[in-house]
């Protein structure tokens, strides 16, 4: 039963990046209705600033608010230089500029930081073990961050104007612009926080996986997996579904198909959902007008 | 004709429109159209379908259409300005189709209105003084505005258009779809705002009948030229008007 409570203990803490990682994918698809694909590779590049930046002698929060920070500017970055040029451009043009960024981001950073792996500790290592011992001090800062992360955002956009103010123009862009709002400018700052979402999983990732060019690479694909079952416009969606995925991932793995297959899984379980119920568990379909 | 019969000076309108031409989708839409707005005045723009007046009002808020010719508001130039500067400018547009956001609450409809305004008290007086306006809506204030009527989705939209606290407010097509009854009440209220608060209208409709008894002035657009216009009360006695748009 132990190993069954591990195997779920940490299913959930992977589950709450899967989800975060989901979260920021979901923000852009409302936003914008395109899948952001280079979403783990930003996420990677603000990862390795702040490894830069410990490694410079800076302490682990400066070095972590510089790569949240670096994450949400190379976000408004992308959006206003690579995406706003292709507003109305045919969906191909705007998945190849993507993709590219995907493997132009990655290729830069093995080229700037090198492509070796590096260990990176833990800013919660201090915090010990938890629940009879089923939680490291980092799973639970995980869990932790996630959920200060998520409360945040879902205070933010039922709270504050610049919120709504998102919600607005990613619901209708023209009725916003005739109500004032510069939807662009707005649409510039969602894809910030997005970046400075990615940066934050990425930081929580990297003492699991070890800091590298191909860091995300796996983790994002668990991403996109719990975005598509949740449901590509839901933010609800999103955390059910990464929850769902790190904890059934890593039951199947251990119980049934064995770890080699576990990435295996959430394609396979991405491929299913897409064509069983391409909505998602929690996606919905758009309000007509009558 | 197509100059437009001005009354008075300049400084009367609050809006100028002057040899406007318009493309929509690489089709001429407008070619060469005149209007004004008075100030504190009501104005109809009507014709038939494909006339031109769901561009005119896209032209002045820069929506959608690609224009020529000038346009100004309070004296100042405001072609090629993008939509959401002329909104802030005080130019509220309800659009044809209302613009509704369906899954936002009536009150976040709102409070979208407002998004440009200083939060505080001001916002949530005006927010109250809508609901006062247009009591039904009240009852669905924390409901999706896509659970109402078309007819309270028009005063959703009207009342989000007024949050903007605009000097213009331009309706298009504010009839379409609703029940006589309803019509009625919202034209009530449009003739109330204007003469308690003295706020310009410029109304687009297809009701011929209801737009000149609420106007005081208006146009008749035909394959995008100004045809008629004139006092509203002229055009209500008007042979041609009479025949094409009141089916007499």
């Amino acid at each position: 039963m132990t190993e069954f409570a591990q195997q779920v203990a940490a299913g959930f803490v992977n589950g709450c990046i899967y989800a975060m990682l989901a979260l920021a994918l979901v923000m852009i698809y409302r936003a914008t209705n395109h899948v952001n694909f280079a979403q783990g590779e930003m996420a990677m590049f603000s990862t390795y600033i702040a490894w830069s930046l410990l490694e410079a002698g800076l302490p682990y929060w400066a070095a972590a608010l510089a790569a949240v920070a670096f994450g949400f500017v190379a976000g408004t970055l992308v959006e206003r230089v690579a995406l706003r040029p292709l507003h109305g451009a045919p969906l191909l043009s705007i998945v190849t500029v993507f993709v590219a960024l995907m493997i132009i981001i990655q290729s830069a950073a093995g080229l700037v930081f090198g492509h070796e792996s590096h260990s990176v500790a833990s800013p919660f290592d201090g915090w010990g073990r938890w629940g009879q011992g089923l939680l490291s001090g980092h799973a639970l800062g995980t869990v932790a961050v996630t959920l200060a992360v998520l409360a945040s955002m879902s205070a933010f956009f039922r709270f504050t104007r610049l919120g709504l103010a998102m919600r607005a123009a990613a619901l209708n862009p023209l009725s916003s612009s005739l109500s004032g709002v510069n939807v662009n400018r707005v649409l510039m700052i969602g894809w910030g926080v997005a970046g400075a979402i990615g940066a934050i999983a990425g930081l929580l990732a990297a003492p699991v996986v070890f800091l590298g060019p191909h860091m995300m690479g796996g983790i994002m694909i668990y991403g996109f997996a719990a975005a598509v079952v949740g449901g590509i416009d839901s933010p609800p969606g999103a955390i059910l579904g990464g929850l769902a995925l790190g904890i059934g991932e890593n039951l199947l793995g251990a119980y049934v198909t064995g770890n080699e297959l576990k990435l295996t899984i959430a394609l396979a379980v991405m491929f299913a959902i897409l064509v069983v119920r391409p909505r998602g568990l929690l996606g919905g379909k758009a309000i007509q007008r009558v | 004709m197509s100059r437009a019969a001005t009354a008075g000076q300049a400084g009367d309108n609050l809006l100028e429109v002057r040899g406007l031409s318009a493309t929509y989708q690489a089709t001429a839409v407008l070619k060469s159209v005149d209007i004004d707005v008075a100030r504190g005045g009501i104005t109809a723009l009507l014709g038939a379908n494909g006339a031109g007046k769901t561009t005119l009002l896209r032209a002045i808020s820069h929506a959608l259409v690609k224009t020529q010719g000038s346009i100004r508001f309070d004296g100042q130039p405001i072609e090629g300005l993008p939509s959401d500067a002329v909104a802030r400018l005080g130019i509220a547009h309800v659009p044809d189709g209302r613009g509704t956001f369906t899954q936002l609450t009536v009150e976040e409809n709102l409070l979208v209105g407002a998004i440009t305004r200083p939060r505080g008290g001001e916002v949530r007086r005006d927010i109250e003084r809508m609901y006062a306006l247009f009591p039904r809506l009240a009852d669905y204030r924390g409901k999706p505005a896509g659970l109402l009527s078309g007819g309270e989705q028009q005063m959703v939209a009207i009342a989000r258009a007024l949050m903007l606290r605009p000097r213009l407010l331009m309706l298009d097509e504010p009839s379409f779809g609703l029940a006589p009854l309803v019509v009625r009440q919202i034209f009530e209220v449009l003739g109330q705002i204007n003469r308690e608060g003295g706020l310009s209208i410029l109304v687009v409709e297809q009701n011929a009948r209801l737009a000149l008894d609420l106007a005081r002035h208006a146009y008749v657009l035909e394959a995008g030229r100004v045809a008629i216009s004139g006092p509203a009360a002229s055009l209500r006695s008007d042979p041609r008007v009479k025949k094409a748009y009141l089916g007499i």
